[in-house]
């Protein structure tokens, strides 16, 4: 157990170089922050000057191992747009980005396994017809399309919900919240709804999967032959066997919301940290794309060691493996 | 059930408290990057810290100037080389202090510090000092007739307050610590800073004690300002009525605003020309397919170009109307511009008599490097473009890309045949000289990838600076832009047009032609 783990977190932290290693090589593509930095009446010696302040004439490689040693001591930097500290331009984004998630998730959790359970159980019916074709819209239109024909449909045309921002936040020891107030609520809708819709759909779907799947088996013919009422048999022992793999796709997918936030937060304006990972690209801002890029990965690989962990918690398999030498 | 209710009952309440009629809430594509008056000079900021802070003088929306701090200027008439201000009296800092000639030495020398955005535009002055109280003079190294255009967008801070908070330096990224200035304000403005989130929100209201309080409508009290990044979004939140006022209405949609009830779209002339720089002064250029010589040093070929660009059709179909042919490369209220330069002609047939003469009747083929998220539809034009040049046989392979990435190949000199775009904060044609057609040396000519290099004209430019008799002045500068409309180094295209969306309610005497509303003009009913 203790070899394996140590091997996994070894394995984990080398991906994290490596995705660091991939970014920065990247960062000289996007083009050079000095040029956003000054004015159009700047010279070349201010231009070689702050080049040289900001490490800015040194191989990447050199810029990487420096960005390394800071982020280790927890100093990322200072965003080249807004000169303040990454470290707290991300905390004081990280609310935004982590309700709409956690609303978005809920949201494509509770409805993808309603309407799963109802297109298995009526799959011939009408309706479950409607929603699964209606499900095909969610899976293939473009995340910033839904987005701006909500904000056409309930900003413009009926006027119900906003069509930006988080509304008003309510400050709560250093996380600020839209729960709290009407506007935040009604805020929280559309990018919500944009957001999960994709999640939703691919839940409902698996869910109605597994369902049709189980109400095929032979303890569900049984239960239905000793007489049980029908909703005990779907939501008792059919819904239950269902939800294990729903879990498992549910807590990967977690990671992907928050990751893809980025785009549903440029159309709504949602000030999190995906538009910031926006804004920071078009000004070349490479601390801040450098610090996103980073906890993201973090993020992804994090998730994955603790699916891996439990894998090997819970399957004796694995742990056969070793002694059989590798998997 | 109940809860339901409740949670109905209070999104109703919610839209019914809407913004009481002196609020104004405002939007546009970016937020001003920092508050600290003197570094980044740029637009966007600028406009934030106008609602805040002063300079001594400003110009109006019409772009004429006007006393803000100061009442009276003038060159002083023993020394050519001294300008003597007078400063308004009994003015008040947010925070109480009064404003005195100290707070004007103060922030001018603070803004002339290495790590200040401001110090170019004020790279003549050798020194400032305060006679008294109310009165500053402005020694430069030579007499410079038009030092006040560079002082529009120069503000003045409070010198306690800021020794006070710590903030004398100008913020500098080596030092990794963020500044008080550049999230707090303590101006002489009409407007004080509420809250501020960057990229989210910022609050302002009036501030009761503004000296302009009887000469300015002043009827805006409260303003919202939502940076909105997305153009359809920003559209959608003016049409809604959740903004009153966006900056950057996108040309598509100016229809859709303005056949809104309750909504208005109001045009104007940017000071923003739109033009493509040649690579004529290389022996051979690397972006084409002539080997061991340059096709753009032949000047026929420059005005081949020229000619065959239709600026008619871009007005029309790429810009649908919202542009203004350019036939030079300065906005029409530069000192310097006229009407006759302003035009140009298209005629593809003599156009093509010209390649033919200039030995490329065969064409050659060249790369256009374009920015696409800088310009009011910067890619299209140069789609445009590169249909106009075949017509005379050059083939255009089109390079765009995004401005960080596009405007370092002009002043790394990269790129032969490029687009660009330039403002005159000055409102002189000094300004273009200097940084488009100066030799590139030193602190002149960076922004020149032409190559085109002339010690006359060079010489010309310089005299510019310090050249005391305006007749003479503009004279000289007559006899530049015949040197620049001659020797074709810059194809102009066209100068931008500025689309400001308001909700009916929302009085302004005219759109900014720098861009910059100022909310101490507006009218509210």
């Amino acid at each position: 157990m203790l070899a394996y783990t140590i091997r996994r977190i070894a394995q984990s932290i080398f991906v994290l170089f490596v995705v660091g290693l991939v970014a920065f090589s990247m960062f000289r593509f996007v083009g050079d922050p000095v040029d956003n930095m000054l004015g159009q009446e700047r010279t070349q010696e201010d231009v070689e000057r702050l080049r040289e302040q900001l490490g800015l004439d040194q191989p990447f490689i050199v810029q990487y191992f420096r960005f390394l040693e800071q982020a280790a001591q927890g100093n990322f930097g200072l965003s080249y747009r807004q000169g303040r500290p990454v470290a707290e331009i991300l905390l004081e984004r990280a609310p935004a980005t982590l309700e709409l998630a956690f609303v978005s998730g809920m949201m494509a959790l509770a409805g993808g396994i309603a309407l799963g359970i109802f297109t298995a159980i009526r799959r011939r019916g009408f309706g479950a017809n409607v929603v699964m074709t209606l499900s095909l819209i969610g899976v293939s239109l473009p995340t910033f399309l839904i987005g701006i024909l909500l904000i056409y449909l309930f900003s413009v045309e009926l006027g119900w919900l906003p069509s930006f921002g988080r509304g008003e936040v309510v400050e709560v020891g250093g996380w600020t919240t839209g729960f709290l107030t009407a506007s935040g609520l009604k805020a929280l809708i559309l990018p919500s709804i944009t957001l999960g819709l994709y999640q939703m759909t691919l839940i409902m779907r698996l869910v109605r999967t597994e369902m049709l799947e189980v109400l095929r088996m032979d303890y569900i013919r049984f239960a239905r032959a000793r007489g049980l009422r029908e909703k005990s048999i779907n939501f008792r022992h059919a819904l239950k066997n269902t939800l294990v793999p729903v879990i498992t796709i549910t807590g990967l997918q977690l990671g992907s919301i928050i990751a893809f936030a980025i785009i549903t937060e440029t159309v709504f304006q949602w000030p999190g940290v995906g538009l910031l990972f926006i804004n920071a690209i078009q000004f070349v801002d490479i601390p801040v794309m450098a610090a996103y890029l980073m906890l993201i990965s973090v993020m992804f690989v994090g998730i994955n060691l603790i699916v891996d962990m439990l894998y090997f918690a819970i399957d004796p398999r694995l742990r056969a493996d070793r002694t059989s030498g590798g998997h | 059930m109940k809860k339901t209710g409740i949670l109905a009952a209070a999104l109703l309440a919610s839209t019914s408290i809407g913004a009481s009629a002196e609020t104004i809430r405002w939007a546009r594509v970016g937020d001003a990057l920092t508050l600290d008056p003197h570094s980044q000079n740029e637009g966007p900021s600028h406009t934030m810290r106008h609602q805040m802070y002063e300079p001594l003088i400003i110009r109006d929306m019409s772009g004429a100037f006007q006393g803000a701090l100061a009442t009276d200027w003038a060159p002083s008439e023993s020394d050519p080389n001294v300008w003597t201000f007078t400063l308004r009296e009994g003015v008040k800092f947010h925070d109480g202090a009064d404003f005195t000639a100290e707070d004007v030495v103060f922030s001018f020398e603070r803004a002339m510090t290495p790590t200040s955005d401001m110090k170019e535009l004020l790279s003549s002055i050798v020194e400032v000092r305060a006679v008294d109280d109310y009165t500053v003079e402005f020694v430069t190294d030579g007499p410079n007739p038009i030092l006040p255009s560079n002082f529009t967008n120069l503000f003045i801070m409070d010198k306690d307050w800021t020794e006070a908070n710590n903030t004398v330096e100008v913020q500098d990224f080596e030092g990794g610590e963020i500044t008080y200035a550049t999230v707090n304000a303590n101006g002489t403005g009409p407007y004080r800073l509420v809250s501020r989130e960057p990229e989210v929100r910022t609050v302002l209201s009036i501030n009761e004690d503004y000296w302009g309080a009887d000469e300015f409508p002043l009827e805006v009290t409260e303003i919202v300002f939502t940076p909105i990044q997305n153009a359809a979004t920003r559209v959608a939140a003016l049409l809604s009525g959740e903004v009153d006022f966006i900056q950057d209405v996108p040309v598509q949609d100016l229809s859709r605003v303005s056949e809104t009830d309750g909504l208005r779209v109001e045009t104007a002339p940017q000071n923003r020309v739109i033009f493509f720089g040649i690579n004529m002064g290389a022996d051979d250029i690397e972006a084409d397919n002539v080997e061991g010589a340059n096709p753009f040093a032949d000047v026929r070929v420059r005005q081949a170009m020229n000619m065959a660009i239709n600026r008619d059709a871009i007005q029309q179909v790429v810009m649908r109307g919202q542009s203004q042919p350019a036939g030079m490369i300065a906005p029409p209220f530069v000192n310097g511009w006229t009407e006759e330069l302003d035009t140009a002609m298209t005629d593809v047939e003599a156009a093509k008599a010209l390649m033919e003469e200039a030995g490329y009747g065969d064409g050659f083929s060249v790369r256009l490097d374009c920015p696409n998220d800088r310009y009011i539809n910067d890619e299209a034009i140069c789609q445009a473009v590169v249909g106009m040049m075949a017509q005379i046989g050059i083939t255009v392979n089109l390079d765009a890309k995004s401005r960080a990435l596009h405007f370092p190949l002009i002043t790394d000199g990269l790129t032969d045949f490029y687009m660009l775009g330039w403002g005159v904060p000055t409102y002189d044609s000094e300004y273009i000289f200097n940084f488009l057609l100066h030799t590139r040396t030193g602190d002149r000519g960076s922004w020149n990838g032409t190559g085109f290099s002339n010690a006359e004209v060079d010489e010309m430019i310089v005299s510019l600076a310090s050249e005391t008799d305006l007749d003479v002045r503009n004279e000289t500068i007559a006899t530049i832009w015949d040197v620049v409309q001659t020797e074709t180094m810059y194809l102009p295209v066209h100068h931008q047009v500025l689309n400001w969306g308001l909700a009916d309610g929302v009085g302004i005497p005219q759109v900014d032609p720098e861009d910059q509303p100022k909310f101490k003009f507006f009218t509210m009913n």
